[in-house]
Formats: C-alpha cells, structure tokens, sequence
C-alpha cells in the first residue's frame, strides 16, 4: 500500500472526523468506507476500460459521484509491452499511468483495495478496506487466468515460466530472463485457444523475441507452439513479416495445445503427448474474466465469459451491474484495450441515462490495433462496431488490415506511437 | 421500422419494456467519442503524428472524411474507418469537433522559424489560414497550435502528390524554399 493515511483521507474527502472508518480495516471489520450520500457509481479496475468509464460519467453528469477502486496505484499497459521484452523500449515508464489527475480534473474518488466481494441484491462491494455502496456498479476487472487447463502451472511456476500477459513484474522477469539466455538457446512460448486478452498479441511477441534474438543472440530460435488451428489476427500479415525478417528464427507450430507444463524440467507438453523443452518458456494460459467477475456470478453457460446487452453493457446475469473491456462478451468487439475504451464510453453514456431517467442509446465504437513486426514496422487492424438486432457487429465494408505489401508498415509504426501516447494520456488526464 | 416502433413505445408510454430493448441511434457524441482514443479527449491529440480534431471546421472534417472514404487521402487506418460512417454520422461527428476548443500543444519550437514563418503566413496563407490558422476559409483545416510532426508529415505528402494540393495553395507553396515551408509550420505550430 503506497497511499500514507493522510492522502488517503484527502483522497476519500473526509475530515478527522473519519478516522475511525479508516482503522477500521485495520481490525479487520467489513465497516462501511464511504457512506454514500449522493447517486454513485462504482467501478472497479483501473486499466483500459475502468478509467474511461469513471472519467466519462464525470465529464457527462458531475451530479454522479463516482468511486473507481484499483489494488494497484499505477497501471501498465500491456499494449507496447511487448516492445519492452523485444529491447526495443528500455523501461516501462512510457506504458505506466497513475490516477492523481482523474482525481484532480474530474473528481474520481480513487480507492487502492482489493475487491473480495460483490452483493448485488445489497448493491454493495466489499473491498480490503471496508464496503462501498453504489447505484449502479462498473466492473472491470480484465482476465485471469484458467490455471486447472494448465497442469503444473501455479504461482510458483510462473516465476519460472512468466506469462507476462499482465504487465508489470512479470513483463520485467520475461525480459531479464531472454537477457539472461545463451546465444543458441531455445525461447518457447504458448498460445491459448481464442478468445483471450488481445488475439494478435503472441504474434506481436513472437516478432519482437525474434527482434531481440537476432541482433543479439543470432544462434538462437523462438517455438510458437498454438492451440488455434492457425495465427488467430493479421495472419498474412505476420506470416509475411516473419518471411521477411525472422526465416529460421521462428518456428511457428499451429494445433499444438500445450495443457501441462514442468517447471523443474524446463519443459512442456502438447496434449500431454510431445514435450518441449526450452531455455526459456513463455507460458500464455487460458483465460476466463477476472476472478471478481466469477464470483459475483457474472459469467455466462461457458464459465469464462460475462455476457451483457449490446449497448449499455449491463449484465444479463445480475440488474444493476455493468460488464467491460476483456471480461466481457462483446459481439463482433476483440478483447483488446482500445475495445475496453470504446465499450466504457457507451457503457458511461448509457448508465448516466438510465441514472437520469433518459432513453439509452445505441453503441457505436472503434476497435484500432497495431502490431509491431520489427523495431521500425508495424501493422494495424481497425473496425467500426454498430448494432444490430441487438447484436454488435462490425459495420459491412469498412475496417480491415494494413496493406499485405508492408507499404504502410513504416508509417504505421509512427502511428502507432501517438495511439499509445494519446490512449493513455485520455486514460490519466 | 425500428424508429416507428420507439415512436409508438414514446407515444404511449410502453417504456418499462421498450427501455430494455430499445435505444435510440448514436448521439454525436456517442460517435465522436470512440475516435478519442486516437484523437484525444473531445478531440485534443497528446500525440504528435495525430492531429488534433477540436476545434475545426466542419467542412473541413466532412470533407477530409469524404476524401479518406474515396481513397483520395491515404491514412493508413482513417480510410478503413471512415468508410464505416455514413454521411449523416459525419456530420454529426463534424459538429461535435468543431464545438470544441482549440487544442493548445506545447511543442518545442525555433523562434526565428516562428518569426520568419508568421511574415510568410500574413504574405502568402492568411486569406484562406485565417487569423493567424485558428480558423480556415470553406473546408481549410485549422492550423493553430497543431502538431509539428503530424504538419511535417502532411506537408511531404503535398509534396511527393501522394496528397492533392489545393490549386491556391499550390500556386503559394510552389515557390517557396524548405526552409519556408518549415518556418510556416513551426509559425502555426506556436500559435495559441
């Protein structure tokens, strides 16, 4: 916890008078943190989708108090991590936001706890600090991960085989240990079955490795092995790309679903039937919505999923409560960060509507992608969401991939720098 | 037939189920708001090869749109995107950025390229780049405070004829040396 009990109460706008509520978490009592006295939406998750949301009702109703609770107090982006693991950023502070001007400029309530808990009925969330009203409820959360697919992958695993599909940490131990690596080593990484966070990202991962071991480490070779029966986005584009740059570096095996792994032995096993070793291995797991979403019950007949209306994100599991960015189904909409942002607009429009008594209206989003194939090319994927019955789907003969000949693919990379920078900036301003 | 339904669900006051199941089309802001993630917030870029949207005309984003749909202006993306809007939705779209306030950047600029630039602007650009290019004749953009790098960029585009110059300006670009052009943009990219 980075927040001193000071800034916490100024943070919170309470008085001396409230510090009883604040030691009470210290004795561990589920006590209310902050009475609610006006309307008041809570959001939890700070990343893509959960700042948008709670900095747009904001900007559309100053009326709605809003509460955004974060177990972090910064965020990293996993958009451009993969840069990082390549070598091709040195840090990761161009992907790190923090929430003090969400606080400053629109009056977002930021509260640094651990969500444990969500009572629909009671509409009410119990945090590691105490529990929170609400009207209505944003959730959040992005993945975790489907461990009981992955035999022998636990937490003590994952420092051995990172999955860096969280940025932070475990982003910084996958690019130490590629580092670390002899020249004529073998980088093994593991691709789940769609959907998950992200479907072009291993590819993106898979160049930048490449990247790196190329300049670096030229003897050496990276095994993309893929549950999907091929590359699940931009498919010609990365296979041209790999052609092009990355001939006998990546060894890219398709249908290969990898359901165990052996952190001791360095090893892992396809369908429990080949194993492969490697110096380092990039273990991606199945995914389901983050683990709060789960246990409120907000996930459909699959278990994985929570499936929502198609314009004001609000769950058809539980009234009241609002879904978005990866954790969940949104039609025709990829799980990515730019998705998450789309989806909080109209998710922040539509339950200032519904607070106000006004019709709600219909989603109209962008998904904008870009994918880097080498330090100085990338390749994008973009689209315009509509409904439709209901239904959201991306709008006939529009959106689309990079040209296939890698004309754009300079200029792309340019671009793609202003998307990060412009995407996170309306995240944290 | 969706908009007679609404109708007949707003007349007779069936909105305990219509508000479920009905919504009404995107709003302005609805559209205008999905291009922030590339654009900035209500159209004020932070990045330094997107433009700023806030604060143009909305002539001079229909027709940049239109221009991006037909393929006459390359965008990488903007050409994918654009063609998932309809003219009515680009309107509307227009609308909503040309309300909002012009986007001052902070860019680290050369002071004599500003001054010989704004001798140039008055001599040359300020009939269709008025006020200094906080506003634009017809469909001109603004140029005030928009970013360098995204200015640069446009320019060699005019330049090589990937992108069309209009005739006036060509006629004022032609003869002028890089060193002019390059002081022009530093000129608009200072202006505030």
């Amino acid at each position: 916890m980075t927040l001193d009990r000071r800034s916490f109460l100024k943070l919170i706008g309470a008085g001396a008078g409230a510090a009883g509520a604040v030691s009470l978490p210290l004795i561990g009592q589920a006590a209310e943190l902050m009475p609610k006295s006006a309307k008041r939406v809570v959001v939890i998750g700070g990343g893509y989708g959960g700042t948008i949301a709670a900095k747009y009702i904001r900007m559309m109703d100053k009326g709605i108090e809003v509460v955004m609770i974060e177990r972090n107090d910064h965020f990293v982006s996993c958009p451009f991590s993969n840069l990082y693991i390549g070598g091709v950023l040195t840090d990761l502070n161009p992907l790190t936001i923090k929430y003090d001007k969400l606080a400053a400029n629109h009056g977002v309530k930021v509260v640094q706890a651990e969500v444990t808990a969500i009572d629909a009925a009671a509409k009410m969330v119990t945090t590691s600090k105490g529990t929170i009203a609400y009207d209505r409820l944003v959730v959040a959360p992005g993945i975790d991960f489907r461990l009981e697919e992955m035999k022998g992958y636990d937490t003590a695993a994952m420092e051995v085989m990172p999955h860096a599909w969280k940025a932070g940490p475990q982003t910084v131990l996958l690019r130490k240990q590629l580092v670390a690596m002899k020249d004529g080593g073998t980088v093994v990484m593991t691709v789940p079955l769609a959907p998950y966070r992200c479907p072009p990202g291993p590819y993106e991962r898979a160049s930048m490795i490449a990247h790196y071991l190329k300049a670096n480490k030229p003897k050496s070779k990276i095994i993309v092995l893929d549950a999907n029966p091929d590359i699940t986005s931009k498919g010609g584009l990365f296979k041209k790309g790999w052609k092009d740059n990355y001939a006998g570096i990546i060894d890219y095996r398709p249908a290969k679903k990898v359901t165990e792994v052996d952190a001791k032995a360095m090893a892992v096993m396809v369908e429990g039937l080949e194993e492969v070793k490697g110096d380092v291995i990039n273990v991606i797991p199945p995914q389901r919505a983050g683990q709060i979403a789960v246990a409120a019950g907000l996930v459909g007949d699959d278990k994985n999923w929570c499936p929502v209306n198609a314009n004001t994100f609000e769950s058809t599991k539980q009234a009241g409560i609002h879904v978005i960015g990866d954790a969940c189904v949104a039609g025709a909409m990829p799980k990515s960060g730019y998705s998450a942002n789309s989806e909080a607009k109209v998710c922040a429009m539509n339950i200032v509507a519904l607070m106000n008594g006004k019709e709600t209206t219909e989603l109209s989003g962008i998904n904008t992608c870009y994918s880097y194939i080498t330090d100085k090319e990338a390749v994008s994927v973009a689209a315009v969401y509509a409904v439709k019955e209901g239904k959201i789907i991306a709008v006939p003969n529009s959106g689309g991939v990079s040209p296939a000949d890698f004309s754009a693919a300079k200029i792309e990379a340019v671009y793609a720098e202003s998307w990060l920078k412009n995407i996170l900036t309306e995240m944290s301003t | 037939m969706m908009m007679k339904w609404r109708g007949w669900a707003l007349a007779t006051g069936v909105l305990a189920v219509s508000a479920l199941a009905q919504a009404a089309p995107p709003t302005a802001a609805m559209l205008s708001y999905a291009c922030a993630g590339c654009h900035g917030t209500n159209g004020g870029s932070a990045g330094p090869t997107m433009p700023s949207l806030a604060g143009q005309s909305k002539e001079a984003i229909e027709v940049a749109m239109k221009k991006f749909k037909s393929g006459e202006r390359s965008g990488s993306i903007m050409g994918r995107l654009a063609k998932g809007y309809s003219d009515a939705e680009v309107t509307a779209m227009a609308e909503f950025f040309s309300k909002q306030k012009l986007h001052a950047t902070s860019q680290t600029l050369d002071k004599a390229k500003i001054a010989k630039g704004a001798s140039l602007q008055e001599a040359n650009c300020g009939r269709c780049h008025i006020e200094d290019g906080k506003e634009g004749k017809d469909d001109t953009p603004a140029m005030a405070s928009q970013w360098l790098p995204y200015m640069q960029m446009q320019m060699a585009d005019y330049l090589s004829g990937k992108r069309k110059m209009p005739e006036k300006m060509k006629e004022k670009v032609d003869p002028m040396s890089k060193e002019d052009i390059e002081a022009l943009l530093h000129f608009y990219a200072s202006v505030k």
